[in-house]
């Protein structure tokens, strides 16, 4: 009876992570096919379409603008929430937790809805398609991240460290630049590798508000209209490489905890 | 005469509608210890924060060198403060945190590092300058933040329950650095505790505070000697308290009608004042050949054995509201049930207007 159910728990745990990773490993195992078709059997492994990947300018020059738009904006996000998170942690605000609710309410909207509400108002705004406007949506779905990863690391025992300096003569630039931030430095770092995986393979936002100069998602699906090929299968495989070294970046970060 | 360094007049402050301090008026002179010593809630703390800026009064003004510093924040006033959590920078390493202020000043860095080691040194930490905050124990961590805060020279030197999270033996041992320390800089320490040892042992100037108001203050001896409260007298060492009241008074004499009878005394306070009468446990006299001030008998209700005396409490056979609190030698054969008459010498009983 006890190994019927060891065994059913094993079986269980095999499904679940097959059920979740037997996609991500056919992806990489036929972006290593040697034949023109991403279908059994195996005829690899070969580097052949990894190689054709990086000869294509138009999917080179879309990873560069990705990488770009992820840094620069993961950037920007991470700077606000910064900012946002010691407003509302060191300043009694009115109305602080219908603002703090306010202001992590974009996570719980749909990207379909605020890549259209960007476009609606860009068009209004005259602001044309383009990297730097799918930039910006990345902002919009971000900051709320960051301001939730840096608020919860903002704690009341560094309120003493900040005052400490103050006593010893710091100016308020100066304590948030040389002492809050060295000191959030885990949480900051963590919501802006959260944020570059989010951006990076970020579809409907960059899908609706680029056209010429597009992101790597919006370039593969461009890709995927002409039919499945190896090609499609090794850029999706650096698309996942990409995102695993953001997300370990982000985990150490945040879970890496320093003695007081 | 000499302005005081620090001129602190009559401040009132209110959180909401909590007033925590009433009315406090104090002055503090250069170079001395002071300590600011009061039960939590006392208002204690609030008045270190008002002094080090992090806090503006609601009233009244508070004057450091002759100047008005009520509403100056704290980067800008001469005073430096010790924080309960010591508030290290977890970032810097140690030469680094002692250094921070005079960074702040624009010092150069050669400079900067050679008055860090000096202040390093001062403190007994020579060796740690280039560690980090969270290598150094709980004592190392209080010595860098008192390094940290005397670097700068300040004019006053706040310290917040300095030695609060510090274990009883390290405690006494760096209450002893911490007034060595203060007489070789010479500079004014403010110190709130709620601990009455570390008051008698380190001030020059006691502070006794409670609900918002100075009780009493002066050289410890004479505040453990003759309080001018009853509070004073039972937070500042033990006492035991009798209560009583005026019934006559004539040629500095008076008799005071009290729980275990009428007693006579020295004093001058009319007939009809009720008063309180103190008595320090270690004068407090157990036994037939007692004092000349009897308070009748009592009977022993503890006996606690504290090493060098014991500890005696024994509840009065007149009145059993009345609770005394005695200190008899180690050899002494007193036990719990005994029935024991109780008495004081006249010259050891604190006379306090209640």
């Amino acid at each position: 009876m006890r190994a019927l159910v060891r065994t059913f728990s094993w079986l269980y745990a095999v499904a679940i992570y097959g059920f979740i990773f037997l996609p991500v490993v056919v992806l990489v195992l036929f972006s290593l096919q040697a034949t023109s078709f991403p279908i059994p059997p195996f005829t690899g492994p070969s580097l052949r379409w990894y190689d054709a990947v990086l000869a294509d300018t138009r999917l080179t020059s879309a990873l560069v603008n990705s990488l770009l738009v992820a840094i620069l904006s993961s950037a920007a996000a991470v700077a606000l929430g910064f900012l946002s998170a010691w407003g509302f942690a060191r300043f009694a605000l009115p109305g602080s937790g219908l603002m703090r609710g306010l202001i992590t309410l974009p996570l719980t909207v749909s990207y379909l809805i605020i890549g259209m509400g960007l476009l609606v108002l860009f068009n209004w705004a005259g602001v044309p398609k383009s990297l730097l406007a799918a930039g910006i949506g990345h902002v919009v779905i971000n900051l709320p991240l960051c301001f939730a990863i840096i608020y919860s690391q903002m704690g009341d025992h560094q309120i003493n460290i900040e005052r400490a300096a103050r006593d010893l003569g710091a100016p308020e630039w100066k304590v948030l630049l040389l002492i809050t931030v060295p000191v959030m430095a885990p949480a900051i770092f963590a919501g802006f590798f959260l944020s570059m995986t989010f951006s990076w393979d970020e579809f409907v936002i960059s899908f609706l508000l680029t056209r010429f100069d597009t992101t790597l998602p919006v370039e593969i699906w461009n890709l995927l209209r002409s039919g499945l090929n190896p090609k499609t299968n090794a850029v999706g495989s650096l698309v996942f490489a990409v995102s695993i070294v953001l997300v370990v970046l982000f985990e150490l970060m945040l879970l890496r905890r320093k003695p007081a | 005469m000499t302005t005081p360094l620090v001129d602190i007049s009559s401040v009132s402050h209110r959180f909401g509608q909590h007033t925590v301090l009433k009315n406090v008026s104090l002055t503090i002179e250069p170079g001395s210890y002071t300590i600011l010593l009061g039960p939590s809630g006392s208002g204690k703390t609030t008045l270190l924060s008002i002094l080090g800026g992090f806090v503006t009064p609601s009233e009244g003004k508070v004057l450091i060198r002759g100047e008005d510093c009520t509403a100056v924040p704290p980067a800008k006033r001469p005073t430096t403060t010790v924080f309960q959590d010591y508030a290290l920078f977890p970032h810097m390493s140690v030469g680094g945190n002692v250094g921070f202020g005079l960074r702040m000043q624009g010092v150069d860095a050669a400079a900067r590092t050679a008055r860090a080691r000096e202040a390093l040194a001062l403190v007994g930490l020579a060796t740690a300058f280039d560690k980090k905050p969270h290598q150094l124990s709980g004592g190392q961590r209080q010595r860098v933040a008192l390094a940290r805060a005397l670097v700068v020279e300040p004019a006053v030197l706040l310290l917040d329950e300095p030695l609060g999270a510090l274990d009883l033996k390290l405690r006494r041992q760096m209450q002893d650095e911490l007034k060595a320390i203060q007489k070789r800089v010479g500079t004014a320490f403010i110190h709130v505790t709620h601990d009455q040892e570390e008051a008698m042992a380190l001030a020059d100037h006691c502070v006794v505070m409670n609900d918002g108001r100075i009780e009493d203050e002066g050289p410890p001896e004479r505040v453990y000697a003759r309080p001018a409260t009853r509070f004073s007298a039972t937070f500042m060492g033990e006492s035991t308290l009798i209560s009583g009241a005026v019934t006559a008074a004539e040629d500095g004499t008076i008799t005071v009608a009290t729980q275990v009878g009428p007693l006579s005394l020295t004093g001058t306070l009319p007939a009809g004042t009720t008063v309180a009468l103190a008595v320090r446990p270690e004068h407090l006299v157990l036994g037939a050949a007692g004092g000349a001030v009897g308070f009748g008998t009592a009977k022993v209700s503890d006996v606690v054995f504290q090493g060098s005396f014991k500890r005696v409490l024994a509840v009065s056979e007149k009145d059993p509201t009345l609770h005394f609190i005695a200190r008899a030698p180690a050899a002494a054969a007193v036990q719990p049930g005994d029935i024991v008459a109780v008495s004081c010498e006249a010259g050891d009983i604190i006379l306090l207007a209640s």
